[in-house]
């Protein structure tokens, strides 16, 4: 079996078995290739009530590179108004990116993304989100990401 | 005028003190040899570099290897740090070996550490749990098949399991100094991702927030057989050392390992006097210049000049081309005017004035004529056109330079069409004449010349759309007519159809046009190379480099 096969059923048997941190639930986890979890941030926090969806997709490359991580943008779900996150749901954080580690996992990418948002005082788009929006590939994975470094994590 | 065409006259005067090659010819066909031929081309056959050149050197990959090995061994001599913590150390500093004396010296630990030889913190160290010596001036790493090691992994009455694939079968594994232990698998996957999807050789530990980066000899380990993987890792070193190197450049050819030193051009200022074209060495094909890559061979215009040229070509060519064939000016008032439709009888919408779109004269003089015009040669109507004329003077200028510009561009592209049909027409030669096939590769020759002359040409007309007027411009442009003129003359005689009778007199004729253009060609270069470091050429623009005055 491939690895990334191999080390996401471990990570989905460890999930099942552990349960996920508080504020995050895993809604699917039907194949190998795309996962889905809600996220809120509990305690004080600008986003009080929201709750969002993360989607993280696989390729045969993970863990090795990272995941492709996003927030869902549907009818249901929406991108959180955040520094970091454009209003396509793209993150912009470097643990997706130059500081991905193959030891991370994806309930620890979650972890990271919550306490993100958990960090943020002012709910407000990137200043380029308009521009980026408009131009982004639907992989977030493709863009080179410029990270804004004013938050310990992006 | 006349008096230029008498120019066939003077190619006898050019060049007969070349003796034995106007005479060579007599000793016909039967006993010539590819070196007499090349000889017959040569003008000057001296060692010594022409002044159009550039003293360059061409180093296989090995010999970029042996330099940077000498780096490393005198860093690690001042340092007293095994070969592969100076090969680190370098690599961070990007190999300025100036900067990281004084930094190392300033402070061990905090050159470690950004070099990826050292944790960054020091508190925490497992030194007293680690087997041998740690210092940072040892760099090792730890192999194990399952063993009892010290490092900080599980107890060894449990099977170890890699944090990374959750396989707990893999017996083997490795990891840095900082003891951070996964599979071999995973580690062998991770480096062979970093080097050949990422292209890259900084190759840090796997685990969150480590920052220590594997030495050659882990990489070496790590990617076991992969030989392949282990040899783009190297190149992807030696790119990385000559890219820090000012007097060296990568060959920039696909899959060429090559790397050209040339000291001379390493500075941005000696760009203003020198044309750094070089050849990589691995095949006469591989020429590129040194100093940027807007063409392989931009000679003789420096890169300032060429790059300039080339924006404006992309900015302005096709605005001006469109200007150009798409509208015409008022007369009176020169207004810039597209005709959209209707009729000849043009009012300016400006100044109101009334002409005829034909032959751009004033409407009031074509009386009952109305619809159609042919008055184009009456006075006022030519006036009108010169009036026009004068005022796209600068227009006309940038198009002019420009259309001469892409015309020996178009020919460039053209050369691989010429080169078949020259072959061709080689072949009939044969067929038609006693020649042999040695003897008909004049024509190849010719058209060698006349497509590296056209490369020289091209990018005069840059230099001379930015040259300064006056005396030095008007013989620059003395020397490209006579370039011109020559090259279109030969071009004349390798495209005249092959008459069984004078091919001899044909083959004469190219080969002492080609002599003559080859000739007309070094004069061209050298000139202007010479003018360039005697400061001879002025700029009606800024030049970077230049002083304006």
């Amino acid at each position: 079996m491939a690895v990334s096969s191999r080390r996401l059923q471990k990570e989905l048997a460890e999930i099942q078995k552990q349960g996920t941190p508080v504020g995050i639930t895993l809604l699917s986890a039907d194949d190998f290739q795309t996962w889905l979890f809600s996220v809120e941030v509990l305690g004080e926090t600008v986003y009080a009530g929201e709750v969002f969806a993360l989607m993280f997709r696989f390729d045969g490359q993970y863990p090795i590179q990272p995941p492709a991580v996003q927030f869902l943008v549907d009818e249901k779900y929406t991108s959180p108004v955040h520094p970091h996150v454009y209003s396509n749901g793209h993150i912009c954080a470097s643990i997706l990116g130059n500081e991905w580690s193959p030891v991370l996992s994806v309930v620890a990418v979650c972890v990271t993304i919550q306490s993100m948002l958990a960090s943020c005082k002012k709910k407000e788009r990137p200043p380029d989100n308009d521009r980026y929006v408009r131009h982004a590939p639907d992989n977030p994975k493709k863009t080179q990401f410029v990270y804004h470094d004013d938050t310990g994590i992006s | 005028m006349s008096s230029d065409y008498e120019f066939s006259d003077n190619d006898d005067f050019e060049y007969n003190d070349d003796e034995d090659m106007l005479d060579d010819d007599e000793g016909s066909a039967s006993d010539m040899e590819m070196d007499n031929i090349n000889d017959d081309f040569k003008i000057d056959k001296g060692p010594k570099i022409k002044v159009y050149e550039v003293e360059h050197d061409s180093l296989p990959q090995d010999a970029v290897v042996y330099l940077m090995r000498q780096d490393i061994e005198h860093i690690s001599g001042i340092f007293g740090v095994d070969s592969e913590v100076a090969s680190l150390l370098l690599r961070h500093m990007n190999w300025n070996k100036e900067r990281l004396i004084e930094k190392y010296m300033d402070n061990v630990n905090a050159v470690s550490v950004a070099a990826g030889i050292a944790p960054p913190e020091r508190s925490p160290e497992p030194s007293s749990s680690h087997g041998g010596p740690r210092r940072s001036s040892r760099l090792g790493f730890t192999k194990s098949s399952k063993s009892k090691s010290a490092e900080p992994s599980p107890p060894a009455s449990e099977p170890f399991v890699c944090p990374i694939c959750f396989d707990d079968t893999q017996q083997k594994t490795l990891s840095l100094t900082c003891g951070h232990l996964y599979c071999t698998a995973c580690w062998s996957t991770y480096v062979s991702s970093k080097v050949r999807t990422e292209g890259e050789s900084w190759i840090t530990c796997m685990a969150e927030n480590c920052t220590l980066v594997a030495p050659d000899s882990f990489v070496r380990t790590a990617l076991a057989d992969d030989t392949q993987t282990w040899a783009r890792f190297q190149e992807l070193l030696v790119r990385h050392f000559v890219s820090c190197m000012p007097s060296l450049k990568y060959c920039p050819y696909p899959s060429c390992t090559n790397t050209v030193s040339c000291p001379g051009a390493a500075s941005k200022s000696a760009l203003t006097s020198i044309v750094p074209t070089v050849h990589c060495g691995a095949s006469d094909t591989h020429v590129f210049c040194f100093g940027c890559a807007i063409d392989t061979d931009h000679r003789p215009v420096i890169c300032a000049v060429a790059k300039m040229w080339l924006q404006k070509c992309r900015d302005d060519s096709e605005t001006a081309n469109w200007i150009k064939s798409n509208t015409k000016e008022c007369s009176k008032c020169q207004s810039t005017i597209e005709k959209n439709g209707g009729c000849n009888h043009m009012t300016c919408k400006k100044c109101k004035y009334e002409f005829c779109w034909v032959c751009m004269g004033p409407w009031s003089e074509h009386g009952t004529a109305w619809y159609s015009c042919n008055r184009y040669d009456e006075k006022a109507s030519v006036d009108a056109r010169d009036a026009q004329s004068r005022s796209r003077a600068s227009l006309e200028r940038y198009l002019q330079y420009y259309n001469r510009w892409a015309n020996h561009e178009q020919s460039a592209r053209l050369s691989a069409e010429l080169y078949a049909k020259t072959e061709q027409k080689m072949e009939e030669m044969q067929l038609a004449s006693a020649l042999s096939w040695i003897e008909v590769q004049f024509m190849r020759k010719a058209v060698d010349e006349s497509v590296r002359c056209r490369g020289t040409l091209k990018w005069t007309y840059s230099m001379a759309y930015y040259l300064e007027k006056g005396n030095e411009k008007e013989l620059f442009e003395d020397n490209q007519r006579d370039l011109e003129r020559a090259v279109e003359e030969l071009s004349e005689l390798i495209e005249s159809p092959i008459d069984p009778e004078v091919i001899m007199s044909l083959r004469q004729k190219v080969t002492d046009k080609t002599v003559y253009v080859q000739k007309r060609n070094e004069i061209m270069l050298e000139d202007t190379a010479r003018g360039f470091l005697d400061g001879r050429w002025k700029w009606n623009v800024d030049v970077e480099g230049f002083e304006k005055d």
